[in-house]
C-alpha cells in the first residue's frame, strides 16, 4: 500500500462508512473493506482507474468532484477521504465544506508548495517547480490550486475546523525531525484529519 | 449468412419452450390461467446451479440473444456482442438464459397466440402485462429450470428495468443486477414518443381496433411509422450525421416527397423490415409496460425506499450521447442506491452511438462489463 495511505488508515474506525474522493484504482478501499470491514464508495473519473476498481470489486461511482457531492446526504459517512486531489479540484474550499457535510470527519492529503525545494525552484530559477513528485509543467498540470501547509491551516482556522491530527512527511511518507521542527519548510506532503 | 461460425459465438442454438398450467396473477387485476414462455440457453448449468445469468430483453427484443438459428441466418442474436465464450458474459463460465417476455410475438404467449378460452387469437384482448408481471413469470421459469438464485440478472433499456425490478421483487434470488442504459421510470418526453408510436399504429386503417388478424390484414404502415420514430430516438444526432450526413440517394433533388436523402431511405427500410417481423398489439403492449414502470410510485416517489429491499450488488452503465435514457436517468438510480446504502458501481461511457450503444462492442464498456462479470464468475464458480 502507498505509504500515505498506510499513515491514514489508522484514523479510520473498523466497520465504519467511508467515501473516498478520487479513489484511483480502489486499492485503499479494497484494503479497508477486506481488513477493516469498512463499507464504502469511491468516486473517480479516470476510466482506467474505474475499470480497476470494478475488477477489484470496489464500489466505484463515476463522478466529477467539481460538480459537488449533492447526491450524498448529510453525515451519511463516518469519514470522507481525499488523497492528493485537493490541488486538482476547482473549488478546494467548497469541497472541504462538502466533505464535512457528508462525513463526520475527513482526511486530506496534499503536496506542500511551501517546501524548501519548491521555494528554491521558484526563488532561484524563477520557474514553476517541476519534480519527480510533481512532474507536470504549468500548462498541462491537473494541479490547479497549490497551497502551502500554512495556507491550508489558515483556511481551516477561517472555517472553524477542528484539526484532530496532522502529519507532515516527505515523498517516501516518512516523518522527519526537520519537518516536525518546521513543517511548512520541510514537509513535502501534508496529511490532515479534520472535523467540524 | 455465416459461412462458418465466428470465434466467440455460442454457435447454433435452438429455442425451447415451457408451458405453464398455473395461474399468473397480473398487476392489472387480470390473470393468465396458462401461458407459454420461449427461451434459449447458452453454456452449462453447474452442479450447484449457481452460475445462471438471466438476460432481459428490451422493447422489441426476444429470446434469441446470441448465436445463430441456422447457417442461413443473416445476423446473430441481438446481444451477440456480449454473450459467448470469452465474451463479457462468458458462456464457458455462465449458464445464460434469455427469454421472450409475455405479450411478445416470438413464441411466448402474447396477442398472436391462441386464447384457450375462445380458441381464437387473443389479439387486443391479451391482458396488459407490466415489468413486475414479467419478472414474476421469469421467476416461474427459474423455478422450472432449477435456478434458485441468479448469479446476475442483466438487461439494457427496458431489460435494465426488469433487472431493477428483480432486485425489488425477489431480493434473495439474484446476487447481481446489471442495469445498462436504463431509467427508473420514463420521462414525459419518453411517454410522448411512445404515444406517437401507438397513435401511428392505432390510426392505421388496417388496425381494426386490434382485431386485424381476423380481418387477415396487418397495420404495417402504422408499425413502420412507429419504428421509424423509435429508431430516431435510439441513435444520436452525431451517429446519424456520421452514418448518413445529408447524402442523397441520387445525384439530383427530386422536388417531391419520394426519398431524397439516405437517412430517409434507411428509416423506411428499418420501419418496413420491422413491420414484417413484429406484431402491432405486442408493440402497443410493450410500450405501455415501459410507460407504467415506476417502482418508486408505491413509495411516495421515493426510489431509495423502493430499492430498500434489494440485497444484490449493482452495476450501472450509461452512455454520454444516449438521449432516450440519458446518463442523468441512470444517475437517479445510482443516487437512490447510494441513499439506500446498497453496493453499486457506476460507469458513464463516452460513446457517440446514442441509446443503441449498449448493444455495441465499445471497448471501455465491454472491458468494464467483462471485469464485472469476471468478478461475478469468480464468486459463483469456485
Amino acid at each position: 500500500m502507498r505509504s500515505d495511505l498506510e499513515c491514514i488508515q489508522r484514523w479510520i474506525k473498523p466497520n465504519s462508512r467511508v467515501l473516498d474522493l478520487g479513489c484511483g484504482d480502489g486499492i485503499f478501499l479494497d484494503y479497508l473493506n477486506k481488513d477493516r470491514g469498512v463499507q464504502g464508495y469511491g468516486l473517480e473519473i479516470n476510466p482506467q482507474d474505474i475499470a480497476q476498481c470494478v475488477e477489484r470489486g470496489v464500489n466505484v461511482i463515476e463522478q466529477d468532484l467539481d460538480k459537488g457531492l449533492h447526491n450524498f446526504s448529510d453525515k451519511s459517512f463516518d469519514t470522507v477521504v481525499m488523497t492528493q486531489a485537493l490541488q486538482a479540484v476547482h473549488y478546494p474550499d467548497q469541497i472541504l465544506d462538502e466533505m464535512l457535510r457528508v462525513g463526520s470527519e475527513c482526511i486530506i492529503t496534499f503536496p506542500n508548495f511551501g517546501h524548501w525545494r519548491c521555494r528554491g525552484y521558484l526563488g532561484w530559477r524563477g520557474r514553476m517547480p517541476v519534480s519527480k513528485f510533481m512532474p507536470y509543467t504549468w500548462y498541462n498540470t491537473p494541479n490547479i490550486h497549490f497551497c502551502t501547509f500554512k495556507d491550508f491551516e489558515a483556511l481551516c482556522f477561517q472555517k472553524n475546523l477542528h484539526i484532530l491530527d496532522r502529519l507532515v512527511v516527505d515523498q517516501t511518507h516518512q516523518g522527519h525531525w526537520l519537518s516536525k521542527f518546521s513543517p511548512n519548510l520541510f514537509g513535502e506532503i501534508a496529511i490532515y484529519h479534520l472535523t467540524r | 449468412m455465416p459461412e462458418s461460425i465466428p470465434e466467440g459465438s455460442v454457435g447454433l442454438v435452438e429455442p425451447q419452450s415451457i408451458d405453464f398450467n398455473q395461474t399468473l396473477q397480473l398487476l392489472s387485476g387480470r390473470s393468465l390461467t396458462s401461458f407459454t414462455l420461449v427461451y434459449e440457453t447458452y453454456g452449462t448449468l453447474n452442479a450447484d446451479h449457481s452460475n445462471a445469468v438471466l438476460i432481459c430483453h428490451a422493447l422489441s427484443g426476444h429470446h434469441h440473444a446470441a448465436g445463430y438459428h441456422s447457417m442461413d441466418d443473416k445476423k446473430p442474436g441481438w446481444w451477440d456482442s456480449a454473450i459467448g465464450p470469452g465474451k463479457a458474459i462468458d458462456t464457458n463460465r455462465f449458464f445464460v438464459v434469455s427469454l421472450n417476455n409475455l405479450g411478445g410475438c416470438h413464441g411466448s404467449s402474447g396477442p398472436t397466440s391462441i386464447d384457450p378460452k375462445t380458441g381464437q387469437p387473443y389479439g387486443p384482448d391479451f391482458p396488459m402485462v407490466t415489468v413486475q408481471d414479467w419478472v414474476n413469470s421469469q421467476a416461474m421459469l427459474a423455478d422450472q429450470l432449477g435456478i434458485e438464485q441468479w448469479a446476475a440478472v442483466v438487461g439494457g433499456s427496458l431489460g435494465g428495468m426488469q433487472a431493477l425490478q428483480w432486485s425489488i421483487s425477489y431480493p434473495e434470488r439474484l446476487r447481481h443486477a446489471l442495469v445498462i442504459a436504463s431509467a427508473p421510470r420514463l420521462s414525459a418526453q419518453n411517454i410522448g414518443f411512445n404515444e406517437v408510436a401507438r397513435q401511428a399504429i392505432m390510426t392505421d386503417e388496417s388496425f381494426h381496433n386490434g382485431h386485424y388478424q381476423q380481418q387477415e390484414t396487418i397495420p404495417r404502415r402504422g408499425l413502420k411509422l412507429a419504428r421509424m420514430i423509435g429508431h430516431i430516438t435510439y441513435l444520436s444526432d452525431d451517429s446519424m450525421r456520421q452514418k448518413f450526413g445529408r447524402e442523397l440517394r441520387s445525384s439530383k433533388l427530386k422536388f417531391g416527397y419520394e426519398v431524397d436523402f439516405e437517412v430517409e431511405s434507411y428509416l423506411r427500410y428499418q420501419g418496413q423490415t420491422f413491420s414484417e417481423a413484429f406484431d402491432a398489439n405486442s408493440y402497443l403492449l410493450m410500450t405501455k409496460a415501459l410507460d407504467y414502470f415506476d417502482p418508486a410510485r408505491e413509495c411516495n416517489d421515493d426510489l431509495a425506499t423502493a430499492l430498500q429491499p434489494a440485497q444484490c450488488k449493482f452495476m450501472l452503465v450509461s452512455f454520454t450521447t444516449d438521449w432516450r435514457f440519458a446518463p442523468e436517468r441512470s444517475r437517479e438510480i445510482v443516487n437512490a442506491l447510494l441513499e439506500a446504502r446498497k453496493e453499486v458501481c457506476y460507469l458513464e461511457v463516452d460513446a457517440p452511438q446514442g441509446h443503441d450503444a449498449f448493444l455495441m462492442p465499445i471497448p471501455r464498456y465491454i472491458e468494464a462489463f467483462s471485469a464485472y462479470m469476471n468478478r461475478v464468475a469468480n464468486e459463483v464458480c469456485n
